[in-house]
Order: C-alpha cells, then sequence, then structure tokens
C-alpha cells in the first residue's frame, strides 16, 4: 500500500498557507445547494444516503412484522392508510409487493451506492490520490442533485395506482411483462423514470472518478501505488459506466412496452419476456460488484491500518478487484436458472460463476495475511472490517451453491437466496459502510467517535443481523418462496426469530449508531490530523481534521521509492 | 439414482440433440394447447374438453365448487407432515423423491454442505487465531513483509481445485436433469394464471382442470368448499390435484397466460418458470405415491403467494382409473387424437375443435414452441 512518504518540510508550507484563504467558505446557499466541492458533496451523498437507509430500513421493518407470525396482520391497515379508504385484500397484498419493491430499490440505488460511491468516494479519492478536487466539480454537483428526484419519484409512485393497488409492486427487478402489461397507472412509469435519473446520476459519477483518477494524480502517484480504495472506485466507475447504460436502454422499452405499444417483452407481438431478464441482469450483476467492491476497498485500507502494517500482495488484490469485475460481466444468467434455458447455458453460467470465488478468495485470504505478523488494535473500524471479512465469506460460499444451475432448480427465489444476497449485502456492504464511516468520522468531522458506543454499536449489530437473517437459510432450505406475505405454519418458527430478535437487535443496535454520531459531532473529542497513528499511511492523514476546504493547493510528491 | 452421465461433450451433446428433438415431438404431440401460446395465449383453454362441470377452465379464482369423488377413482392419500411440505422449524432440504432430486440433494449434503461449512470454519478459525496471536499486546512490533508469491500461488490454487471438483459432478448433475424422457413418459402441461394454475393432459386426450387455493373456514361463503386437514395444510392445499403416475418418466411443459409465474415442486427439485409466449419443458420421475406441495416461485403480483400446487402421485392403475373418471384415456389404448373425439362426454364442439386444430398447429409448433432455446444452444457450441 502506499506510503506516502512525503518530505515533512512540505507539510508544514502546505499547511502555512492552508488557512488564508483554502479555507475560504462559501455562503450556506451557495456551500451546500450549488457546491462544487467534493468534499461537501459527499457529505450530501452520505446525509442522503443515511436519510434512505432510514426509510429502506424502516419498510423492512413493516415487512418483518408483517412476517412475524402466520396470516395478514397488518397490510390490510397499511394500505388502507395509504390509499385513503378501506383497502381490499387484494390491495393489502399488493402493498407487500410494493413493501419489498421499495425496500430493494431504495437499499441498493439510494442507500449503498450514495453511500459507497457518492460519499465515501468523493471524499477521499481526491484527496488520495492527491487531488486538490474531482475533474468535474459541476457534474459532481449534478450527480447528486440528480438523486433528489429520483428518491421523489420512487417514494411519490407509492401514492398512485400501480394495477391491483397503489405503488410499483413489481420487485426491483421489474420484471415484464408484470411492470408491463401486468401493472396499469403511473406507479411503475414513476419507478422507471426515477431509475433513469438514478442511473443518469451514476453514469455521471462515474465519468468523474474515471477522468479524476485518470488525470488527477498527484506526482509519483503511479497506478500501482494508488491505495486499494482508489482501485475499487475506479473499477466500480467502469462498472457502472458499462452496465447502467444497458439498464437505461431494458427499462427505456419498458416504457414504450407500457406507454407506446412496443412490444419488446411482449410475446404476442414478437417479443420475448426473458430478453428483460438478459438485459437487466447484464446490468444486475455487474451492479452487486458495484455495491460491495468499494466496500473491499475500505476493508483494506483499515484492515492494513490497524494492523499496521502495508496490505499483503498489494498487486494482486487490485487485480483480483479488476478480475471480479470483468468476470462479473459474463455471468449474468445464473439470476435465471429456471427460466428455461438449454443445458449447454446453464452449464456455462454455472462454471463461470463459479470462477469468480477465485478473486473472491484471494482478497478474503490477503485480508488474513495482513493481519498476518500486524501488531492489530481492535478498534471500532477494525471490528468492522473483520465482521465483514467473515459474514462475506458466509454469504460468498452460499453464492458458491447457488452457483450450481442443478442446485439452484430448488434454491431459486426461496429464502435461501435472500439469506445470500443479505449476507454479502446488510452484512457485506452495510458492514464495510460501517467501517468506513467509523474510519473516517474523525477525519469528516474532526471530532472523535465514542470508542464505547461505537464497539456496543458493532456487536448489537452484529449479533441482530445474524439472527434477522441467518434462519433465512434454513427456510429457504425448507423451500419458503420469497416476495410472500404469508406462510405455512410450519415455517412460523424461524420467521418469529428473524422478527421478534434479529429485528430488533438489529435495530437497536442502529439506536446506538444513531446516539454515536449525534453525541460525537457535538461532544466528541478533537480528532488529530492522524487518530490512528503510524499504520494510517494515505494522503487524508496528512490533512487535518476536518480537511482545509481546498485541499493540496501544492501538490504533494510522492517518493518514486515508497513501498506500497 | 439415475445412471451415471459422462460429462465429455460428446453425451452432452447427443443429449442436447435428443432434447431439442423431443421438443419437436412433444410439440406435436400436444397439439393445439402446445401451439397456442406462441401465437395467442388465450387459445388454450378454447379446444381442451371440458368434462368436469366445476372446474371449467375460465373459472375465476374463486371459484371451488365441491370435487365429487368420481366412482371409479377415490383418493386415498393424507397429507405426510415429514414429506412433500415443509416441517415445522426446519432446517434442511426436504426429503426428495425422484432419482434427480436424490442425486441433487446427496451432491447438496455430501459435497456442498461439508465444502462451505468447512472453508467457514477455516476462515473464521485463522481470524480468531490472527486475532489472538498478532494483538498488539502480544506482537507490539507489527512486521514488514508483503509478498509471498508460494502463498498467493497456492491460495489461488486451492480454491480453483475445490471448485473443479465441485463443478465435475455439478456438470454431470445438470446433464442428467437435461435427460430426454422416454417415448412412455406422461406429459403434463402447467399454465399459470393470475392467481391459479391450470393444467392439460395431452396425452390423456387433452381435459383440463383448474388449481385453486383452499380457503379457509372462516373465510370461505356459506356453501363454498373450505380445506381441511386432509387437503393440507393452509396456503398449500388446493381444490383439485395434479394426479401423476409413479414409476413413470413425466414431462412437465410450463407455460403461463398472463405474466411470469414459476411451477415448483420442491420434493421433486424442480421449479421451472411459466413465461407466456414460451414453453419450457422438464421432467422427473417420482418414485412414491404421496401428496406433495409446492407454491408459485416467480412474483406474479398481489396474490403470488396463494397460488401453491398440489400432486397426488399414484400407482400407474390409479392413474389410469384417474384419467378414466375425467373422461380422458390412456395412450396405450387408443391413439389420443381419436380417443378425445370418441369422447362422448366431452361438448360436441370440443372434440371437433381438437383434431382440426392439431393438423394446422403441428408444422408450425416446433419453431413457435421454444422450449427452452436448446437448438439455438447446440449451434454455437459448434461454433
Amino acid at each position: 500500500m502506499t506510503d506516502t512518504a512525503l518530505s515533512p518540510s512540505h507539510f508544514e508550507a502546505h499547511d502555512d498557507h492552508a488557512h488564508h484563504d483554502a479555507d475560504h467558505k462559501p455562503a450556506f446557499f451557495a456551500r451546500w445547494f450549488m457546491s462544487t466541492n467534493h468534499k461537501d458533496i459527499g457529505t450530501l451523498y452520505l446525509l442522503f444516503a443515511i436519510i434512505a437507509g432510514i426509510i429502506g430500513g424502516g419498510i423492512s421493518g413493516l415487512m418483518r412484522i408483517e412476517l412475524a407470525s402466520p396470516g395478514i396482520q397488518y397490510l390490510q391497515g397499511w394500505a388502507s392508510l395509504m390509499g385513503g379508504t378501506e383497502a381490499t385484500m387484494d390491495q393489502a397484498l399488493h402493498m407487500w409487493n410494493v413493501l419489498i419493491t421499495a425496500h430493494g430499490l431504495i437499499m441498493v440505488f439510494f442507500m449503498v451506492m450514495p453511500a459507497m460511491i457518492g460519499g465515501f468516494g468523493n471524499w477521499f479519492v481526491p484527496i488520495m490520490i492527491g487531488a486538490p478536487d474531482m475533474a468535474f466539480p459541476r457534474m459532481n454537483n449534478i450527480s447528486f442533485w440528480l438523486l433528489i428526484p429520483a428518491f421523489v419519484l420512487l417514494l411519490g409512485s407509492s401514492f398512485v395506482p400501480g394495477g391491483t393497488g397503489l405503488g410499483a409492486g413489481t420487485g426491483w427487478t421489474v420484471y415484464a411483462p408484470l411492470s408491463t402489461s401486468g401493472s396499469v397507472g403511473p406507479a411503475v412509469d414513476m419507478a422507471i423514470l426515477s431509475l433513469h435519473l438514478a442511473g443518469a446520476s451514476s453514469i455521471l459519477g462515474a465519468i468523474n472518478f474515471i477522468t479524476t483518477i485518470f488525470n488527477m494524480r498527484a506526482p509519483g502517484m503511479t497506478l500501482h501505488k494508488m491505495p486499494l480504495f482508489v482501485w475499487s472506485v475506479l473499477v466500480t466507475a467502469f462498472l457502472l459506466l458499462l452496465a447502467l447504460p444497458v439498464l437505461a436502454a431494458a427499462i427505456t422499452m419498458l416504457l414504450t412496452d407500457r406507454n407506446f405499444g412496443t412490444t419488446f417483452y411482449d410475446a404476442a407481438g414478437g417479443g420475448d419476456p426473458v430478453l428483460y431478464q438478459h438485459l437487466f441482469w447484464f446490468f444486475g450483476h455487474p451492479e452487486v460488484y458495484i455495491m460491495i467492491l468499494p466496500g473491499f476497498g475500505i476493508v483494506s485500507q483499515i484492515v492494513s491500518t490497524f494492523s499496521r502494517k502495508p496490505v499483503f500482495g498489494y498487486l494482486g488484490m487490485a487485480y483480483a478487484m479488476v478480475a471480479i469485475g470483468v468476470v462479473g460481466f459474463v455471468v449474468w444468467a445464473h439470476h435465471m436458472f429456471t427460466t428455461g434455458m438449454s443445458v449447454n447455458t446453464k452449464m456455462y453460467f454455472t462454471a463461470a460463476t463459479m470462477v469468480i470465488a477465485v478473486p473472491t478468495g484471494i482478497k478474503i485470504f490477503s485480508w488474513i495475511a495482513t493481519m498476518w505478523g500486524g501488531s492489530l488494535s481492535f478498534k471500532t473500524p477494525m471490528m468492522w472490517a473483520i465482521g465483514f471479512i467473515f459474514m462475506f465469506t458466509v454469504g460468498g460460499v452460499t453464492g458458491v451453491v447457488l452457483a450450481n444451475g442443478g442446485i439452484d432448480d430448488i434454491m431459486h427465489d426461496t429464502y435461501y437466496v435472500v439469506a445470500h444476497f443479505h449476507y454479502v449485502l446488510s452484512l457485506g456492504a452495510v458492514f464495510s459502510l460501517f467501517a468506513g464511516f467509523y474510519y473516517w468520522f474523525p477525519k469528516m468531522s474532526g471530532r472523535m467517535y465514542n470508542e464505547f458506543l461505537g464497539q456496543l454499536h458493532f456487536w448489537v449489530f452484529f449479533i441482530g443481523v445474524n439472527i434477522l437473517f441467518f434462519p433465512m437459510h434454513f427456510l429457504g432450505l425448507d423451500s419458503m418462496p420469497r416476495r410472500i406475505p404469508d406462510y405455512p405454519d410450519a415455517q412460523a418458527y424461524w420467521n418469529g426469530i428473524a422478527s421478534h430478535y434479529g429485528y430488533s437487535i438489529m435495530a437497536a443496535g442502529m439506536l446506538v449508531f444513531f446516539v454515536n454520531i449525534l453525541w460525537s459531532l457535538f461532544a466528541g473529542k478533537q480528532a488529530g490530523d492522524n487518530p490512528w497513528g503510524e499504520g494510517a499511511t494515505t494522503l487524508e492523514w496528512t490533512l487535518s481534521s476536518p480537511p482545509p476546504f481546498h485541499q493540496f493547493e501544492t501538490l504533494p510528491v510522492i517518493d518514486p521509492d515508497s513501498h506500497h | 439414482m439415475g445412471t451415471q452421465v459422462g460429462t465429455s461433450m460428446k453425451i452432452v451433446h447427443s443429449l442436447l440433440l435428443a432434447l431439442s428433438l423431443a421438443g419437436a415431438a412433444v410439440s406435436a404431440q400436444a397439439t393445439a394447447p402446445a401451439a397456442a401460446p406462441a401465437a395467442a395465449p388465450t387459445v388454450t383453454t378454447a379446444p381442451a374438453p371440458v368434462i368436469e362441470p366445476g372446474v371449467a377452465p375460465a373459472a375465476a379464482p374463486g371459484a371451488t365448487d365441491a370435487k365429487a369423488n368420481p366412482p371409479a377413482y377415490v383418493s386415498t392419500f393424507k397429507p405426510d407432515p415429514h414429506i412433500g411440505q415443509p416441517e415445522p422449524g426446519g432446517w434442511k432440504l426436504p426429503v426428495q423423491v425422484t432419482p434427480t432430486g436424490e442425486r441433487a440433494l446427496w451432491m447438496h449434503n455430501v459435497i456442498l454442505m461439508p465444502v462451505i461449512v468447512i472453508i467457514s470454519l477455516f476462515v473464521l478459525g485463522l481470524l480468531l487465531w490472527v486475532m489472538f496471536r498478532f494483538r498488539a499486546a502480544a506482537n507490539p512490533i507489527p512486521g514488514k513483509t508483503t509478498h509471498n508469491t508460494f502463498i498467493e500461488v497456492v491460495w489461488t490454487l486451492v480454491p480453483v481445485l475445490i471448485l473443479v471438483a465441485i463443478a465435475v459432478p455439478s456438470i454431470s448433475l445438470l446433464a442428467e436433469q437435461f435427460k430426454t424422457p422416454p417415448k412412455n413418459a406422461v406429459t403434463i402441461k402447467a399454465i399459470g394464471n393470475q392467481w391459479y394454475w391450470t393444467y392439460e393432459y395431452p396425452d390423456n386426450g387433452g381435459f383440463e382442470l383448474t388449481a385453486n387455493m383452499l380457503k379457509e373456514k372462516k373465510d370461505a361463503a356459506p356453501g363454498e368448499r373450505f380445506r381441511t386437514d386432509a387437503d393440507g395444510v393452509r396456503l398449500l392445499a388446493t381444490d383439485n390435484h395434479v394426479v401423476l403416475p409413479v414409476g413413470v418418466p413425466i414431462r412437465v411443459l410450463v407455460t403461463s397466460n398472463d405474466v411470469i409465474h414459476s411451477w415448483a415442486m420442491p420434493a421433486f427439485w424442480a421449479k421451472l418458470d411459466g413465461v407466456p409466449g414460451r414453453i419450457n419443458q422438464m421432467s422427473f420421475t417420482i418414485e412414491r405415491p404421496g401428496l406433495y406441495y409446492g407454491q408459485c416461485s416467480e412474483l406474479c403480483g398481489a396474490r403470488h403467494g396463494f397460488m401453491p400446487i398440489t400432486v397426488e402421485a399414484v400407482s400407474p392403475a390409479q392413474f389410469a382409473a384417474w384419467v378414466a373418471s375425467k373422461g380422458g384415456t390412456m395412450p396405450g389404448a387408443t391413439p389420443p387424437s381419436g380417443a378425445a373425439a370418441s369422447e362422448a362426454a366431452a361438448p360436441a364442439a370440443a372434440p371437433a375443435a381438437a383434431p382440426a386444430a392439431a393438423p394446422a398447429a403441428a408444422p408450425e409448433a416446433p419453431a413457435a414452441t421454444n422450449q427452452t432455446d436448446a437448438p439455438a444452444a447446440a449451434n454455437s457450441t459448434e461454433g
């Protein structure tokens, strides 16, 4: 990893002039609504992601309450509340589909992606490569502000007709023909437009990151000296750039099928519903790596910092991510094993999917090798990172099970799949988000978080999500389909455990988190430039906490002999 | 256990070829209904001679007229709480009653499960050991090792070997699952609708039945049939069962009239999407009589969770009796199309329609039905 090895005298010179014009901030409205500053835009992204996370997490709470015991308990009440009139049972059941759709879309497009790429990416990619800002600061701003109408459209879709009831009840995958002839009314159109805007936002962001990383590295910051977090965002940006246009095309054809009489996905007009699935998953599978790769980068920084040791096998780590990105584009149809594929297609996608386990294994073992021989301290970010490594492993091995086309025939669309992707996302991506948040909170805010509350948050959340999601493996093996609001009484036991204990404990952990950030923002003790000591070698720790409004007016020079 | 199928591409390829040929044969056998969805989904219900008044093909989801047991066939099965349905507090894959299912279950339980548990425990053990051994208090001065080519090669190659060890049985399992059913296979066609399933028996005179979920007593209208424990558990029991013979290969064709549904039967290791405009095919042989339950497994709208599937597996003799009670015929006795025409109980228009539709539909059937994309894939492997 990158030892920046800057000359000390250079720093002092930088600090000397940092305070006169570097910290001149615009007034409130200009600063936050017309921002061109990567750190402010990063902060906006993080705030947005936290708000979206509260909404998306709240929706999962509604789902867990309904699933806590067999029978339909609450849906009819909620649907009546949303519609303003007494809801029929079908409208209530449609409400369930709206909840699962909203939960998925919010968590993917409005929580994980904005936090990882928009939030941490914006904040730290320019700093880590020694750049003063992003390449296109105004485009950076529009990337963020496109998310607001996107989110408003998605939330607004819940209040307009979407077929059987109010809202888009298609699942986050928006499969045709359920999303075309199966959902009459404006709700699905609004959800599609929301995805268009969120996709445009991400494409603009991806262009910005690629340009910044290729053109704005400080002297001496070669590609092979870049911190792994920067590598992870670079690979992610390429995935976004290549995958999102395919989603845009797929959902545009949905729109024209819905509104203008085309039949891209309608067999009666010569189209094919399965075409939509191919297009969607050509985007959708890279999308899951888009959500996890920046997390890989964050975890690499943290493991190195708290082991006081450079990352083991830096090049292997960087190119493992590149390999995951490349292979991630040729495995999409493992999401479609039951659509009636030929035996050869199934064999190919089985084999190709398994290949991804190899670079992923390299990453897991390299993290452990980084810790090996290190001098480990178990501060909150490190606990999240270690938790991530193990939980991601558990989510990864169930992925190997699901990769087998012949095995997936029984697993597909059951809770086993739900358990699998929550282990890699809720316990993978989200753990890395918390790790990054605690790791960089002192740098972003200038104040230390409360270590006790941080540890408490980790342990409570860790226990909660495991009780919440591990039983879902059992439910899946016991053949419970996903996306159903009610289940046979035999499945009440594990559903009850997940709802009553898992969700409540997880929610208590989140409460600790919010108490911690509020308390720390106002009363946390001042963080120095580098609260983590000699293990923290990337450029952000050479700046003040919080960093000056404009950093690196004089570019730092990276020692060509520095070790990585 | 079925016979082992080699993994050589030659065998796989011949399987494929056979499969695509079978697809064409199936389409021809299935006469009008098989060809219908490609052209116009609504046609599927038209030519089928409907025998039983209670189960008209156009029946609304709520129509659950009591099924009077026909004299020749009496269902004697009671749901088995340990087979064919979820176990209370269950945490394992269900008992399998088909050879392919048993083989897949073996692969999961004997190969995959131990491998993933060992890998997870290995990573956990390494992490805990490293956390203990290299904590700052025990190791105040960090090492500087950042490369070791040997270990990096090891942790690349060992996973590759493990994956190859998984892939070999996995690929041959796929080949086994795609084996072409023999000539004497019984074909049924499952058609998804929002939110119930209809079934056709094209080899047995083409009669059709509709399966709706049985309501609970408190939800049923006066006089309406409601679920009893003899029907099965809540949410899984249907008014009409898909009756199938044991010991005989079954070919299931799955399609849909509206949105995508998925016909799933966990005890058979079977799940296949019903896609409007396509006819998908799978096959299995049930080894054990009994009642088996499954649920729609692709989000299909509001009542997605409420369109279960009940299969009643019976002896071939009972199957013949059941088919007769539905007004159908067994293919061995007389040719299916002739049987349909000679069926006195059928409405007058239907027998006329069925043979008339068959020749017209047959020529376009192989192209139109697109039973999986096997022929296309076969071509691509040659290139």
